[in-house]
């Protein structure tokens, strides 16, 4: 016994875990998680890393606007990936821009987790009409496509907010609007496990020494839901960071004051008649990896969590 | 089961899906309704910021405003049980007069793409799925695959930059070309109309072509592993008859079923279509209302959305009840 225990130190017994076992092997997983990490760490450093502060008007000079990438004619070294229109750095933009399109991801999506894994839980462990309400309002809200469903709802958000508000708020507006679009995922994977979970004798064994209902549900059932609600966390991380986009391409959501990846796009949009292809075309690819690995990470995930979700 | 029971069983089931439809339909409205109410000051949005007090309170009155919010909401309901959502706050024209100008164009981007992805995707589905191993198929399912993660409007801008900005073969927005035949404002019938409608319709059924692709493919593979096909075969039936009359066709009921559900996702996603492609259709008016706080055609467009969607699940709903005879005995 006591070879055994030697061998498994807490490093070892890490590495036999399942789960990093199955990262470990997988070389998709690693690099997608390379890269959202990357990313993820880049953007949050971006006032330290990148190499100007588009923000900061001493800091832009209209002379350097519309300049191609360095390594084009025309291009200077001192802007790797060109300017815009304004003469900012666009690779500095697309840092700072990619950290609030990543801010405003994990925020939806925490709200949207919040809300439906609350809703969820409580469904499946009263049932009844309680559930028959809660789960028929996320039925319903399942049937339209959930972009619509955010457009709709910042739409009717930005619209209550008085003209001169909208633009600072605009981004609460935003998380709000897919927080709101995302929570049925969470209600009925969170439902799921806990009607599992309910069934089991631990749980009948906790009633039956009289704790509380809601210690059952937040010391011993919601922990048993995790695993499954990461999944759709990761996935629903991709689709909100999508979804954030669309809304800011569309002019719905981040403004150009303090724009995201979406807004970069949409702001460049206007000038590839130009031929100026840069100004989007970056923020573009930007996103499209960011999504990518994200949505990467999510597979694998769904794949080692939850063999049954496949 | 009787046939008479199972009539019963029809009914009741249909009973109570439109039950369910009409709940919803309740629960929108009121959110439409409610938007009225809750965003912005319909008075001002009417007179503008210069009106006398005496000419608000007249306003008021004339649109009944001051009434009980029940009576309110009774009359709400009435005019747009009449199709009647009032007159835009921007245009200053009945909102379903609007609506009826603009869905021909909708109707006609989502027609099209509808016949893209279904064409598209069942060929190459068909492909695919018998060419398991070529690496054309191994190729079409990659790009496929990065067809479904990219965001709509990127793949719209992308294809604008390839085709009108740096290849200049199509147009890159707008919908050239528009006749008129019989009330229907088509741009289907000239050139130029089909020259605009194509990067559109392509962009709006990448999506829907993928889903249909890999669902014709995985039903593919499973057909053609099933006993009937090995014996069609053997019987030394000629590749073509075995692949199209006999596995195609028993793929086509869950196809179909994807397609019906999807045409509702079309008409959602034509909203960011419409909007790269500055297509002049529903849901640029949707998008442009949402810009201005136009409140009667965000309610409506909201209504109206709501709507196509309930009937389209009830339709494949009682359609699977029909089809499925599982469903059938599930209820009994």
């Amino acid at each position: 016994m006591g070879k055994i225990n030697q061998k498994s130190s807490r490093w070892q017994r890490f590495l036999d875990n399942d789960i990093v076992y199955s990262f470990l092997t997988t070389p998709g997983a690693m690099i997608a998680a390379t890269i959202t990490l990357i990313a993820i760490t880049a953007t949050f450093a971006a006032p330290l890393i990148a190499p100007y502060n588009p923000f900061d008007p001493a800091q832009i000079s209209l002379w350097d606007g519309k300049l191609p990438p360095a390594w084009t004619d025309g291009g200077s070294s001192a802007y790797l990936l060109g300017t815009d229109n304004q003469g900012r750095d666009m690779l500095s933009t697309i840092l700072y821009g990619g950290r609030i399109s990543i801010l405003v991801g994990i925020a939806a999506v925490f709200l949207g987790m919040l809300l439906g894994v609350t809703l969820g839980v409580i469904s499946g462990y009263f049932g009844g009409l309680t559930d028959t309400i809660i789960m028929r309002i996320a039925d319903v809200q399942l049937t339209i496509p959930g972009i619509l469903v955010a457009i709709l709802i910042n739409g009717i958000g930005r619209a209550t907010l008085p003209l001169e508000l909208r633009e600072e708020f605009a981004i609460y507006v935003v998380i709000v609007a897919i927080g709101l679009t995302d929570w049925p995922q969470f209600a009925r994977v969170a439902r799921g496990a806990t009607l599992v979970e309910a069934e089991k004798e631990y749980v009948q064994a906790a009633k039956l020494i009289g704790l509380p209902k809601f210690t059952i549900i937040l010391r011993h059932i919601l922990p048993n839901t995790l695993r499954p609600v990461l999944v759709i966390a990761t996935i629903g991380l991709a689709l909100a960071i999508i979804a954030e986009a669309t809304l800011s391409f569309l002019g719905q959501g981040i403004p150009p004051t303090t724009p995201s990846l979406g807004t970069l796009i949409r702001v460049g949009n206007e000038f590839l008649f130009s031929g100026l292809w840069w100004i989007t075309f970056f923020p573009a690819i930007a996103l499209i990896i960011l999504v990518f690995s994200v949505n990467l990470l999510g597979d694998w995930m769904r794949d080692a969590l939850n063999p049954k979700l496949r | 089961m009787a046939p008479l029971l199972l009539a019963g069983l029809m009914f009741y089931f249909i009973i109570n899906r439109l039950a369910q439809a009409l709940l919803v339909m309740a629960v929108v409205s009121a959110i439409s309704f409610s938007l009225f109410n809750f965003v912005g000051d319909p008075v001002n949005n009417m007179v503008g910021q210069d009106a006398t007090r005496e000419q608000r309170v007249e306003i008021r009155q004339q649109l009944g405003l001051d009434d009980p919010i029940l009576v309110q909401y009774q009359r709400f309901m009435l005019n747009v049980a009449q199709g009647d959502f009032g007159l835009s706050y921007r245009i200053k024209q009945p909102v379903s007069q609007l609506i009826l100008e603009k869905l021909p164009a909708t109707l006609e981007l989502v027609f099209a793409s509808a016949v893209i992805a279904v064409f598209l995707g069942i060929v190459l589905g068909v492909f695919t799925g018998i060419r398991r191993y070529s690496w054309v198929s191994k190729t079409i399912m990659s790009v496929s695959l990065i067809g479904v993660s990219l965001p709509t409007f990127i793949i719209g801008i992308g294809l604008i930059y390839l085709f009108a900005v740096y290849l200049r073969w199509l147009p890159s927005s707008g919908r050239a070309g528009v006749i008129e035949i019989g009330g229907w404002k088509t741009s289907l019938l000239t050139v130029d109309g089909w020259r605009s409608i194509i990067l559109p319709a392509v962009t709006l059924s990448l999506f829907q072509l993928t889903m249909i692709l890999r669902l014709v493919r995985a039903e593919m593979l499973e057909v053609m592993r099933s006993d009937y096909i090995k014996f069609a075969k053997a019987r030394g039936l000629a590749n073509r008859a075995i692949h199209f009359g006999h596995a195609l066709r028993n793929t086509l009921v869950p196809v179909i079923t994807i397609i019906g559900l999807n045409i509702g996702g079309l008409i959602a996603y034509s909203v960011i279509t419409e909007t790269v492609f500055q297509w002049p259709g529903t849901g640029l008016m949707f998008i442009q209302a949402v810009d201005f706080v136009d409140v009667p055609i965000m309610a409506a467009y909201l209504i109206f959305v709501a709507l196509l969607f309930v009937v389209i699940n009830l339709i494949v709903d009682i359609l699977y009840f029909v089809v499925d005879p599982r469903i059938r005995r599930g209820g009994s």
